[in-house]
């Protein structure tokens, strides 16, 4: 293992999810989504990964691939175990995966079918304390109240549904629950674009108090590059499942070096008025995932493409250090981004 | 069987939930069952369907005591006889509490038809609780009180009316109704056996399994049901006992259901497996047995209830129509279609309308269960976001 590794939590290297797309009456495959095509990111201890992108981009589909909540189709997931070391989850068994995965968790965007409705506070928190170390009784209600403390409800809530509580509050069950195994890593996936804008904020700031105070890693997955910025340490930009760009957020924002950031930073609604001339319209769909364009798939839209962008993909490269460019022409372009 | 599918389309959505009508702590802490069933009281016609319900499935359970005979006791020459008439007063206008006169049997010398008159010359007064024929309560208690009856010495009471070969009607009916409203249980009891096991197998592991499961489903409900409930009622034996002949019918009924609700149970299974609490619980460590008996059924045990609601009254309607045929139910067993097979000429209709009241009791029983459906569709989601 190289050793710059070892501030590194998490490295995923070449992860594809392929969904089969089935058709006719004995529903055979006739194509694939290549909802995640070849995406290679690493996430370091402590620190925010925002992953960003429009929608339908793959970025859910990353996010649980990488916990194989889904089983992934190819690639490599290493982990650094904080008990045994680097893992590949991929080669991992159930049991085995059950154990290192008490450090992996996630957090999801729909507030309402994240949450059993059939399951009490009580339960719904301590379910994983329950399966993992097997705490019962007056222990584990002591434990899901202190968690229920920590993102900020009321403990006497213990024996209510989740029926009882608005989207914001939900959110925060969901985050005591993921927080109950102590975990290293979080994915959370879009955890505040189903809420309304004045909660949103709130859950922000809880989710930045506890990875101070716990020492927790995200993978933030968003759309909204504003939530990015405010809660990322480095970003990662997807498009057509593919990883186009990823390096501090310090950098990208102010100086993204591929088209689709730019884009998409452009596309930010700003304050300052004479900005917006510089905006840049995206034109043209999103590429399909189950029928992607040759070469680069952002080509069709792209504003500088030029006849190799339709002939070769191009790789992710590291352009300056940390920084990691997937475009034929990242080096030559200037382009435009937000203060 | 289509109905057994409606679930999958998901309840229909009550207008009002209790949980936008209510606040308040008890709300809050209210259990799934809890709550369905606050918004299911609120359900007037299935509320009354349950009360009504109970009460026949009680009568069907203790019949000896509510009869006034037993089910194949003959009463020779009274063949066919009209309801007796329950009277309180008597020729002078007196009153005399309930009583009947005993039946004069004659022949009208135009038409040779039989035809009952009163004799007015004696009143037998009707005893409540009055010692009849011996039987045992459920099967174990020896006793002979009946409701109502008559002195020993007197002529028989026949509320309903009495059948061609002089047997009591409405003691038959209420025999008669342990077949037919248990008859649904049975059925269900293997729909569901079938239907679950298949559709979660289905469901569950997907892929190839899922495949073939499915594709016997669809051979199995494209077939005409009525057809295949009859061809192979017809293959029962004549001459088996009656307990093998009912399982036999039990069997036949559940057949054809089982695929629509195998289909059903699939699809709500393939739905719930993608819920993210769902998958919550798989990254958390919940493996596969606890996933299906603490995540997945409880949630679809709702839907499931629906189920056997609206799938019971198919039920009762195929013993009825397969007894009425000749094809269900030997006598001398007694169900309501075996009565019904009775009322089978047109004759029947005009001159001895009593016997179709065993029809009757079938469109009852039919109706409340589809009333308590759908109460229990519109409180089978509680959390339907609305
Ligand atoms: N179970 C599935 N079966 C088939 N296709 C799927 C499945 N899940 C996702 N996809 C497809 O994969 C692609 C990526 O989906 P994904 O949900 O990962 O996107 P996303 O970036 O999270 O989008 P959003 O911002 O809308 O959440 C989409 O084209 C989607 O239609
Ligand atoms: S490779 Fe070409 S088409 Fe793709 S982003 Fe770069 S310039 Fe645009
Ligand atoms: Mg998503």
């Amino acid at each position: 293992m190289p050793e710059q590794k070892n501030q590194r939590l998490l490295e995923v290297n070449d992860l594809k999810k392929y969904f089969p797309i089935k058709r006719g009456l004995l529903k055979r495959t006739v194509g694939h989504v290549k909802a995640v095509d070849g995406v290679s990111l690493y996430v370091n201890e402590g620190e925010t990964l925002g992953l960003v992108g429009e929608s339908g981009c793959g970025k859910t589909t990353s996010g649980r691939c990488i916990l194989r909540a889904i089983e992934p189709t190819d690639g490599e997931i290493l982990f650094n175990d904080p008990d045994t070391g680097w893992v590949n989850l991929r080669e991992l068994e159930q049991e085995d995966l059950i154990r290192v995965r008490q450090h992996m968790q996630i957090i999801f965007q729909d507030p309402y079918s994240s949450l059993n409705p059939r399951m009490t506070l009580l339960q719904l928190v301590g379910e994983p304390l329950v399966i993992n170390h097997g705490i019962r009784g007056k222990a584990l209600e002591d434990r899901v109240a202190e968690l229920l403390k920590s993102v900020g409800l009321r403990p006497e809530y213990l024996r209510r549904y989740p029926h009882a509580f608005s989207g914001g509050q939900r959110q925060r069950i969901g985050v005591a629950r993921a927080l109950a195994l102590n975990p290293r890593f979080i994915v959370c996936d879009e955890p505040v674009s189903a809420l309304d804008v004045s909660v949103q904020a709130q859950i922000l700031n809880l989710l930045r108090e506890l990875q101070e105070n716990l020492d927790l890693t995200y993978l933030f997955v968003a759309h909204d590059l504003s939530v990015v910025r405010h809660i990322a340490d480095r970003v990662a930009v997807m498009y057509v499942g593919k990883l186009v760009e990823m390096g501090e957020t310090d950098e990208i924002y102010p100086g993204p070096r591929h088209p689709y950031t730019e884009a998409l930073m452009t596309a930010v609604p700003r304050p300052d008025p004479r900005a917006s001339k510089d905006r840049i319209v995206l034109e043209g769909e999103v590429a399909d995932p189950a029928n992607p364009p040759s070469g680069c798939y952002f080509h069709p839209r792209c504003r500088y493409a030029e006849p190799i962008c339709a002939a070769e993909p191009p790789v992710l490269r590291e352009i300056t250090e940390g920084h990691f460019v997937s475009c034929h022409r990242a080096e030559e372009l200037s382009l435009i981004g937000v203060a | 069987m289509e109905t057994t599918e409606t679930p999958t389309s998901g309840p229909a959505k009550p207008e009002s939930s209790i949980l936008t009508e209510e606040t308040g702590e008890h709300v809050y802490t209210a259990s799934q069952w809890q709550l369905m069933w606050w918004q299911f009281r609120k359900h007037k016609a299935a509320m009354i369907a349950v009360v009504v319900l109970g009460v026949m499935y009680f009568l069907a359970l203790m019949a000896e005591p509510f009869a006034v005979y037993g089910p194949t006791q003959r009463f020779p020459r009274l063949e066919s006889t009209a309801p007796t008439r329950i009277r309180f007063f008597d020729e002078t206008g007196q009153f005399r509490g309930p009583f009947i006169y005993g039946l004069e049997r004659s022949i009208d010398p135009e038409t040779i038809r039989v035809t009952f008159v009163e004799d007015m010359s004696k009143i037998y007064p009707i005893r409540f609780f009055a010692e009849g024929t011996p039987y045992k309560l459920l099967g174990l208690f020896p006793m002979n009180l009946r409701l109502v009856g008559t002195d020993p010495d007197g002529p028989p009471i026949f509320l309903f009316g009495s059948d061609r070969l002089g047997r009591d009607l409405y003691s038959r009916t209420l025999y008669g109704s342990r077949i037919s409203l248990f008859i649904g249980f049975g059925g269900v009891f293997l729909t569901f056996f079938f239907g679950i096991t298949l559709g979660g197998i289905a469901g569950y592991l997907g892929g190839t399994v899922d495949e073939v499961i499915m594709r016997i489903i669809d051979f199995m409900v494209s077939i005409p049901q009525i057809p295949l409930w009859m061809g192979l009622a017809a293959a029962v034996p004549r001459d088996w006992p009656v307990i093998r002949t009912y399982f036999a019918i039990t069997i036949i009924l559940s057949i054809v259901g089982w695929g629509g609700l195998a289909r059903a149970v699939r699809g709500k299974l393939l739905s719930l497996r993608e819920e993210d609490y769902v998958m919550a619980a798989r990254v958390y460590g919940a493996r596969p047995r606890r996933l299906i008996f603490k995540y997945l059924l409880p949630n679809f045990m709702s839907y499931l209830l629906v189920s056997v609601t609206i799938s019971i009254p198919f039920m009762i309607l195929g013993e009825t129509a397969l007894s009425f045929l000749g094809l269900g139910i030997q006598p001398p067993a007694v169900s309501w279609g075996t009565l019904l097979r009775d009322a089978q000429q047109l004759t029947v209709v005009a001159q001895r309308p009593w016997q179709m009241i065993p029809g009757a009791f079938v469109v009852v029983a039919v109706l409340m269960f589809n009333f308590i459906g759908d109460g229990l569709r519109d409180a089978a989601d509680p959390y339907a976001r609305i």
